[in-house]
C-alpha cells in the first residue's frame, strides 16, 4: 500500500493523533513559558541563581529524550506512564531556550537606556516591565519559537511512554517495518513544526520594536 | 562645570549626586540633605539627567520619552501633552513634526535635544549632564552648545556639567572645577581659570592654541 493511500484511509486516526500531539505541545509550552519567562526575569539580577538555573536547564537539554522519558517513569507524582510524565519531560526540554533567551533579551539592552531609566527615578519594577521587557520581547519570542519546534519533535518520542500523539505511528511503523506508518507520524509532525515556526516568526517580526 | 581627563572621576562625581553611586566615606549633600537620607527615587526625579548617547527609550516615541517622568509622577494626560509640546519647542524641535517619531528616526543632534527636553520635563531644580554633546559632529555640537548656553541662562537651574573639552567648559561654565585622578585640583570662574598656574590646568589651556577643534 502506498503511503498516500494509507494516509487517506487512516485520515481520521491521523487527525486525532495530530490533535493529541498538539495538545501535548501546547500544554507543555504553556507551562514552560509560565515558568521560564518569570524565572528569567527573576534571575537576571542574581548571578549565582542565574548560573544554577541556566546550568540545570542545559543539563536537561543534554539528556537523550528517550532516556529522560524513561528516568521519569519511576518518579512519584510526576512520573508514571502517560501524558503527565510526557508533559513534564517536554517542559524540561522547552525550558532552556525560553530561559536563555529571556535572560539574554533582558540583559542585552543598551547600557545608556538602562542608565537613563535609573537616573530618571524609575523603580526597579518599572525598569523591568516598561523598559527591559518590551525591548526583550522579540528575543524572548525567538526562544519560544525554538522551544516550540523542539517540543513538537521530542513529543513524537512521548509515545514510547504511552502519551499518544503522532509518535504512536512512528513507533508502530518501526516495529512493523512499515514506511507508510512511519510517514503517517513523521510528515504531520514535520508540517506542524514548520507551521508553528512560520506563525511565530510572523509574530516575532511584529514585536521587533527597534 | 566638571573638567578633567578620562578616568579623572568626573562621571563618578556626577553619579554621586543622584545616588547612582553611594559615597564610601563622607557624604554628598543635595539641598542640605545627604543623598543617603533621600529616597533614591524621589531624589532622582528631582534631578534631570542627560548622557552622551541620550539614552532615549527606543520603543517610545519622542513625546513618550519626554513625558516619561511627568507620567511617573502621575500628571494627567492633558498636562503632560501640553508640557511635552512646550519642551519640544524650548529645545528647538517642532512638536507636530517630531512628537510621534521614534528615536531611531532622529539625527544625533535631534536625539540630544530630546534628551535635554526629557531631563527638563518635570522641571527639576538640578540638572546633571555627562558630556551631552560629546558624540556629535563639530558643527552640530557648536550649534547645540550655543543654544544650550542661552537656554541654561534662561532656566536659572543648578547645572552640573561634565566635559573633557576645555572650550566647552569656557563657553558654558560659570565655574570650572578641574579634576585630576579623583581630586579637585582647581576651581575658578573661566576667566580666572585661564590664569591659574597648576600644571594640570596648563595642560588643558595648552590645548586651546593648537588645533581649531580639540579631538574627543
Amino acid at each position: 500500500m502506498s503511503p498516500w493511500s494509507f494516509f487517506l484511509d487512516h485520515r481520521a486516526e491521523i487527525l486525532g493523533a495530530t490533535l493529541e500531539h498538539l495538545t501535548l505541545v501546547i500544554v507543555a509550552m504553556a507551562i514552560a513559558m509560565v515558568v521560564g519567562v518569570p524565572l528569567g526575569m527573576f534571575i537576571i539580577q542574581r548571578p549565582t541563581l542565574r548560573t544554577i538555573a541556566l546550568g540545570a536547564a542545559s543539563i536537561f537539554q543534554t539528556i537523550p529524550s528517550l532516556a529522560l522519558f524513561g528516568f521519569l517513569i519511576p518518579i512519584p507524582f510526576i512520573g508514571g506512564i502517560g501524558k503527565r510524565t510526557a508533559i513534564v519531560a517536554l517542559v524540561l526540554y522547552a525550558l532552556l531556550p525560553i530561559l536563555r533567551n529571556t535572560v539574554v533579551g533582558l540583559t542585552g539592552i543598551d547600557h545608556a537606556v538602562l542608565e537613563s531609566a535609573e537616573a530618571m527615578g524609575m523603580t526597579p519594577a518599572q525598569i523591568l516591565f516598561r523598559v527591559r521587557l518590551p525591548l526583550a520581547l522579540a528575543v524572548i519570542l525567538a526562544g519560544i519559537r525554538t522551544a516550540t519546534v523542539i517540543t513538537i519533535g521530542v513529543a513524537t518520542i512521548a509515545a514510547a511512554i504511552g502519551a499518544g500523539g503522532l509518535g504512536t505511528f512512528i513507533f508502530r511503523g518501526v516495529a512493523l517495518v512499515s514506511d507508510s506508518l512511519i510517514l503517517a507520524g513523521a510528515v504531520p509532525a514535520a508540517l506542524l513544526a514548520l507551521l508553528a515556526d512560520f506563525l511565530l516568526s510572523l509574530l516575532e517580526r511584529r514585536l521587533r520594536v527597534v | 562645570m566638571l573638567l578633567g581627563r578620562s578616568g579623572s572621576g568626573k562621571t563618578t562625581l556626577l553619579r554621586l549626586i543622584n545616588r547612582m553611586l553611594v559615597p564610601s566615606s563622607g557624604q554628598v549633600l543635595v539641598e542640605g540633605r545627604a543623598t543617603t537620607d533621600w529616597d533614591p527615587i524621589r531624589l532622582r526625579r528631582h534631578i534631570g539627567y542627560v548622557i552622551q548617547e541620550a539614552g532615549l527609550f527606543p520603543h517610545f516615541t519622542v513625546a513618550e520619552n519626554v513625558g516619561l517622568v511627568p507620567g511617573l509622577e502621575k500628571w494627567d494626560h492633558t498636562r503632560i501633552a501640553a508640557r511635552v509640546e512646550e519642551l519640544l519647542e524650548l529645545v528647538g524641535l517642532d512638536p507636530h513634526e517630531f512628537s510621534s517619531r521614534r528615536p531611531r528616526q532622529l539625527s544625533g543632534g535631534q536625539r540630544q535635544r530630546v534628551g535635554v527636553a526629557r531631563a527638563l520635563a518635570a522641571d527639576p531644580p538640578i540638572l546633571l549632564m555627562d558630556e551631552p554633546f560629546g558624540a556629535l559632529d563639530p558643527v552640530t555640537r557648536a550649534e547645540l552648545q550655543r543654544e544650550f548656553g542661552d537656554l541654561a541662562r534662561r532656566l536659572g537651574k543648578t547645572i552640573v556639567f561634565v566635559t573633557h573639552d576645555i572650550r566647552e567648559a569656557l563657553l558654558l561654565a560659570s565655574r570650572i572645577v578641574l579634576l585630576e585622578t579623583g581630586r579637585i585640583v582647581a576651581s575658578a570662574p573661566p576667566d580666572e581659570f585661564l590664569r591659574l598656574v597648576h600644571p594640570e590646568v596648563q595642560a588643558f589651556t595648552a590645548c586651546l592654541g593648537d588645533e581649531p577643534e580639540a579631538s574627543a
